[in-house]
């Protein structure tokens, strides 16, 4: 008999492909988890609408109940609400900047759509502030890139959407 | 009164634009649903097209970051455009023959002789240039650094002020892909716009090339602002009501950006919303398109 932890179990062990420190839930982006009978639903969101890896995410998900033998598996997108950083997970935050990614700050503290206005975002390696905005596009769509000023590191920062 | 489709109302709190329309008794669900049709179509379009153009400086960016932020912008783009042709080709399969025959001019004939569902690709590779009903802003070529930033600003404020409209769309997935593109759209304008203002306010060779690129780009602003047929107030807003807000965006950037706003005269270059394209349309829809052309109904 499956249950829906069950299934929330499994999916803690499927990584986002280009942050493969990051589970799909440490993401964010599994919206519901619905059972009935032998059947799986699954509702994700994706984090931004071009983003190349919500393909392989849903068949990584596919993928991993199939390995215990679930085959019943739909997965589903919604937009709305749009994804945003705020639904991270602590533990997600704490392993990116582990990683040598500094995490989005809180939305509520700092989000801001005017011209020039730089986020004060911390060095993930030696944790000072002193840091600059390089660009606000960086290897992936999530992300922008910055420069530590102290320990003269540049590190990519999962911006705040 | 005739009955409104029922895939055009799906979430009666967002139905703001149908329900206060008087105009809507006087259509036939079947003209409705073309209108409907084309207006994804028309959104569509403009996000692939550009996305496209903006995609030629993979590579050849003035430096690395900035290579990395315009082929992000065109991959947010192009994200936007997925959504709107898979709602649009949803929308297009269930429809009955009536719609199905209102909307003939709008489908790729190649796609016809597939004999399957209609599919996001079909529309986005396998149309004819007259079938596109992008701004005409949007295919002009990408020219150099300033000419790219100018019209990535001018389109990004455009689509901002649609997209922020478009979330009370009467058509609830439109209004979802309009919620969830406008966090992409707001960086856009933001980068695209600090840029106006670092080649505006720059060196004296910066500046010649953004006053170029404002002589050469400004007569393709105003289309965007005309309502076409397909964008008559029912679920898709009239363009000109983004025009203030549009206006008062370019000012405050022309502003930092010592440029000055050219008069807005009565003249402007418009077609592709009909179809009408430029010379330089076809170009690039062939270098788009060659793939799905030469092997048809591929897959990866």
């Amino acid at each position: 008999m499956l249950s829906e932890d069950a299934i929330w179990t499994l999916l803690a062990d499927v990584k986002d492909p280009e942050i493969p420190v990051l589970s799909v839930l440490d993401m964010g982006i599994i919206r519901a988890v619905s059972v009935t009978g032998d059947a799986v639903e699954i509702v994700i969101t994706p984090t931004y609408s071009g983003c190349p890896a919500m393909d392989v995410i849903a068949m990584d998900i596919r993928l991993k109940l199939i390995e215990r033998g679930i085959r019943k598996v739909q997965i589903r997108h919604q937009l709305s609400p749009a994804w945003t950083t705020d639904w991270m997970s602590e533990a997600g935050r704490e392993k990116l900047r582990a990683f040598g990614i500094a995490p989005p700050n809180p939305k509520q503290q700092f989000c801001s759509t005017d011209m020039f206005v730089e986020e004060a975002v911390q060095c993930p390696r030696c944790g000072s502030w002193n840091t600059e905005l390089i660009s606000q596009f960086a290897s992936t769509a999530c992300k922008s890139m910055y420069r530590c000023r102290d320990c003269k590191e540049a590190f990519d920062h999962f911006k705040c959407h | 009164m005739v009955p409104i489709p029922a895939y055009i109302i799906t979430d009666h709190k967002k139905s703001a634009f149908l329900l206060s329309s008087p105009g809507i008794t006087n259509l036939t669900s079947t003209h409705v649903a073309q209108q409907h049709f084309e207006y994804i179509l028309h959104l569509a379009d403009n996000a692939l097209i550009l996305g496209q153009r903006n995609a030629e400086w993979c590579g050849h960016g003035p430096v690395l970051e900035q290579d990395i932020a315009i082929t992000n912008i065109s991959l947010d783009l192009i994200g936007q455009a997925r959504m709107l042709f898979q709602h649009a080709a949803e929308i297009y399969n269930a429809m009955d023959d009536a719609g199905k025959a209102s909307v003939e001019k709008l489908l790729p004939r190649t796609w016809k002789t597939y004999g399957r569902e209609l599919q996001e690709d079909d529309l986005a590779f396998l149309r004819d240039e007259r079938q596109y009903r992008n701004l005409l802003l949007t295919e002009l070529p990408k020219g150099d650094w300033a000419q790219t930033i100018l019209r990535q600003f001018f389109f990004s404020a455009f689509q901002y002020a649609q997209y922020e409209a478009l979330q009370q769309s009467g058509d609830s997935t439109l209004a979802a892909i309009a919620e969830k593109s406008l966090k992409e759209v707001t960086y856009h304008r933001r980068w695209s716009a600090e840029w106006v203002v670092r080649l505006g306010d720059g060196t004296e060779e910066s500046r010649r090339r953004i006053e170029g690129a404002l002589q050469e780009l400004w007569p393709f602003t105003g289309e965007a602002f005309k309502a076409a047929g397909f964008e008559d107030g029912d679920f898709a807003p009239d363009p000109a009501r983004f025009r203030a807000a549009w206006d008062e965006r370019v000012a405050a950037v022309f502003a930092e950006a010592t440029l000055a706003v050219p008069a807005t005269g009565t003249w402007s270059q418009e077609g592709g919303k009909r179809g009408i394209h430029t010379e330089y349309m076809g170009y690039l829809l062939a270098e788009m398109q060659t793939l799905q052309r030469s092997y048809p109904n591929v897959t990866w």
